[in-house]
């Protein structure tokens, strides 16, 4: 178990690793930050004297160093517009965000796990029919698509419910149930079919021939066994909660992590964009992570190296 | 063989049909998967079900279990008519019979530990107490060559053979009266295989219980069973002691299939056969070549007329196709079997009494 922790541990710190530096080259990539930073038709002496003083002129392995070092110092940069550090104008977006996908998460879970359960349990009946229709469509319709028409329906039409705008829970419904409806669809279709393939299993069927009655069977064996891959897609859910919100945010303009890395992409604000780029993997990770151990938690052929199987 | 003891379950008729479609607007056809199978077992005794994949020999064990209802014929165990499932009276049932079926590991659930598997009938039946099922799970696992402590092991922890030792454990913990294994050694090495036949004849042994043995492996039946039924597309072809059935058939499916069994003996006359007295009487009357079946392999979907074997017998004579023959006892030597050849009631197609096989070296 420790040496399975251990190892998780370390493939998370190495993806960080990578992340930073796909970060960095990006960011080389992207131009001279020099002439990015202080406009193309600069005098060369401000140019040069910038590149002295931010050691753009330094071999670059140095610089990546450097870079590296402040990264993990939590020194992020400063941002282009209004020379706040990054790090602090994401962190003031985070909980905007997390106010819309935290509860559709919650929706997702709450929702698509019960639906798939219950239509694998009642297959090919007219509810198990229902609920996937209702999962497709919910799973195939963008999020800007039912975002808009729940803004037509529920603001314009009815006028029950404000457009946009963050200036009361009332403004939340809207993009809270447009993000929560897509989840909960694919967590639907996804659930039944773990389940179904639980329920074909040899070992339920000779634990009914045992007597075992459904709904133990159906509680001990199938919602745990089925359970495992279903933690993957949650798992890749919570993953998102900061990054999954960045078209509905747009939709109902909400101040969120979304929000400020469109804005910050189109005025090229490159120190909040990789901010937020590594913002989002580090949650990513970090769900990874969670999952993994869970994995560890559920099945046990993960929890390490088997005991002799013969002897 | 004589069959002695108490009569413990009598499947009478059992015809199960599954409504099959053919794409997605075709007619929907009918497959009669089981078609009029009557099987009698009783305690302490073995009975081998054997013939190709799709056969209908799993489903007519499902049938005999109570697990699937026949849509005519029916079971009776202990003289009692199998009640509907899902009520409480086929629950408790559940308890007298037990499945062992073919693959192991997908039989365990593999988040659980052997012992509490092993304990979970003992749980829904209620039998002993909670503090008295450490120490029954433990018998348990030693009465199959297991030690207790792999009660502490998952499934993955495992080899197969004690996989299938560790489901047999499972199946037994009930002390049931009836054993159905389907297939139960064909998912597992050769080596292991005798070991886990070695093992159903010890329990066998100690606890009187009947099994019915579903097997497409003839050796391996002719080592565990005292009776034999031959099925062909959802009907038993022949019937008897594995000696007759097994070393001089008298159905021209069953020749065939015996013909199949490798046998390095075979070539100095002598037709296998091992095991304590288990279908011993060695040198049965194979000659040397084996029987290749031509024609179409069965399809339970478009069941030939008459005998369904016909289209693939060598045998066949005219009768054949228009009249299916029904499984009785031949007047000469009291042997089982659904042939009109067999009983002399047809002389076949070539005129020979017996076709020249068709000779492999």
């Amino acid at each position: 178990m420790i040496r399975f922790l251990g190892l998780r541990l370390g493939r998370a710190i190495l993806t960080m690793a990578l992340v930073v530096t796909f970060a960095f080259v990006v960011l080389r990539l992207s131009g001279d930050p020099a002439l990015l930073i202080l406009s193309a038709d600069a005098p060369p002496e401000a140019v040069a004297a910038f590149r002295e003083a931010w050691g753009l002129n330094d071999p670059i392995w140095q610089q990546y160093l450097r870079y590296f070092a402040a990264i993990a110092r939590g020194d992020l940069g400063q941002s282009m517009r209004d020379g706040r550090p990054a790090v602090e104008l994401v962190a003031e977006r985070v909980p905007a965000t997390l106010a819309l996908t935290v509860p559709a998460l919650l929706i997702k879970i709450g929702l698509g796990i019960p639906a798939g359960v219950y239509a694998a349990l009642h297959r090919n009946s007219f509810a198990d029919r229902a609920v996937m229709l209702l999962a497709v469509a919910g799973f195939t319709v963008p999020s800007f698509v039912l975002g808009l028409v729940l803004v037509l329906v529920f603001a314009v039409g009815l006028g029950w419910l404000p457009s946009g705008g963050q200036d009361s829970w009332r403004h939340a419904v809207l993009p809270v149930v447009t993000l929560g409806v897509g989840g909960a669809a694919v967590l639907a279709r996804f659930t039944r079919s773990a389940m179904l393939e639980v329920l074909g299993q040899p070992y339920m069927r000779t634990a009914l021939a045992k007597g075992v009655p459904w709904a133990r069977a159906v509680r001990r064996h199938a919602l745990p066994n089925a359970a495992i891959p279903t933690v993957t897609v949650v798992g890749f859910m919570v993953g998102s909660l900061l990054a999954g919100a960045v078209v509905v945010e747009s939709v109902f303009s909400w101040p969120g992590v979304g929000r400020l890395l469109v804005v910050a992409v189109a005025n090229r604000d490159l120190a909040v964009v990789q901010c937020i780029l590594l913002l989002v993997a580090a949650t990513m990770v970090a769900a990874n992570l969670a999952v993994d151990l869970l994995y560890g938690a559920l099945d046990p052929r993960l929890r390490g190296p088997a005991r002799g199987a013969t002897a | 063989m004589t069959e002695r003891g108490e009569p413990l379950l009598h499947a009478q008729d059992l015809v199960r049909r599954y409504a099959v479609r053919r794409g997605l607007f075709g007619r929907a056809a009918e497959l009669r998967a089981v078609d009029g199978v009557s099987l009698t077992l009783r305690r302490g005794r073995t009975l081998g079900l054997v013939g190709e994949s799709g056969c209908g020999k799993s489903t007519a064990g499902r049938m005999v279990l109570g697990l699937e209802e026949p849509d005519s014929g029916g079971v009776a165990f202990l003289n009692e008519r199998m009640p509907p499932p899902g009520t409480p009276e086929w629950r408790r049932l559940r308890a007298r019979m037990a499945l062992v079926p073919q693959d192991p590991l997908g039989a365990l659930d593999r988040r659980l530990t052997i012992g509490a598997q092993v304990a979970e009938p003992l749980e829904i039946h209620r039998l002993g107490t909670r503090a008295g099922r450490p120490a029954r799970v433990a018998d348990l696992l030693r009465g199959v060559g297991l030690r207790p402590d792999h009660a502490d092991r998952y499934p993955h922890e495992l080899s197969g053979g004690q996989r299938q030792r560790a489901v047999l454990a499972r199946a037994l913990a009930t002390g049931p009266d009836l054993l159905v294994c389907d297939e139960p050694i064909s998912a597992l090495d050769v080596s292991i295989q005798a070991q886990v036949m070695n093992l159903l004849a010890d329990v066998q042994a100690r606890t009187g219980v009947a099994i019915l043995f579903i097997s497409h492996d003839l050796r391996a039946v002719r080592q565990t069973s005292h009776r034999v039924a031959v099925m062909y597309l959802g009907r038993v072809v022949e019937e008897g002691g594995p000696d007759e059935v097994l070393h001089a058939p008298a159905h021209p499916y069953a020749r065939a299939l015996v013909s199949a069994i490798p046998d390095p003996r075979r070539r100095g006359g002598q037709g296998g056969g091992r095991g304590g007295g288990r279908g011993g009487g060695q040198g049965g009357g194979q000659g040397g070549g084996r029987i290749v079946l031509r024609g179409d392999p069965p399809n339970p979907a478009a069941r030939p007329s008459g005998c369904a074997f016909h289209p693939r017998c060598p045998d066949a004579a005219r009768v054949c196709a228009e009249r299916a023959p029904v499984l009785k006892r031949r007047p000469h030597d009291g042997r089982l079997v659904a042939c009109h050849v067999a009983h002399g009631e047809a002389a076949p197609r070539d005129g020979t009494t017996r076709p020249v096989p068709e000779t492999v070296r």
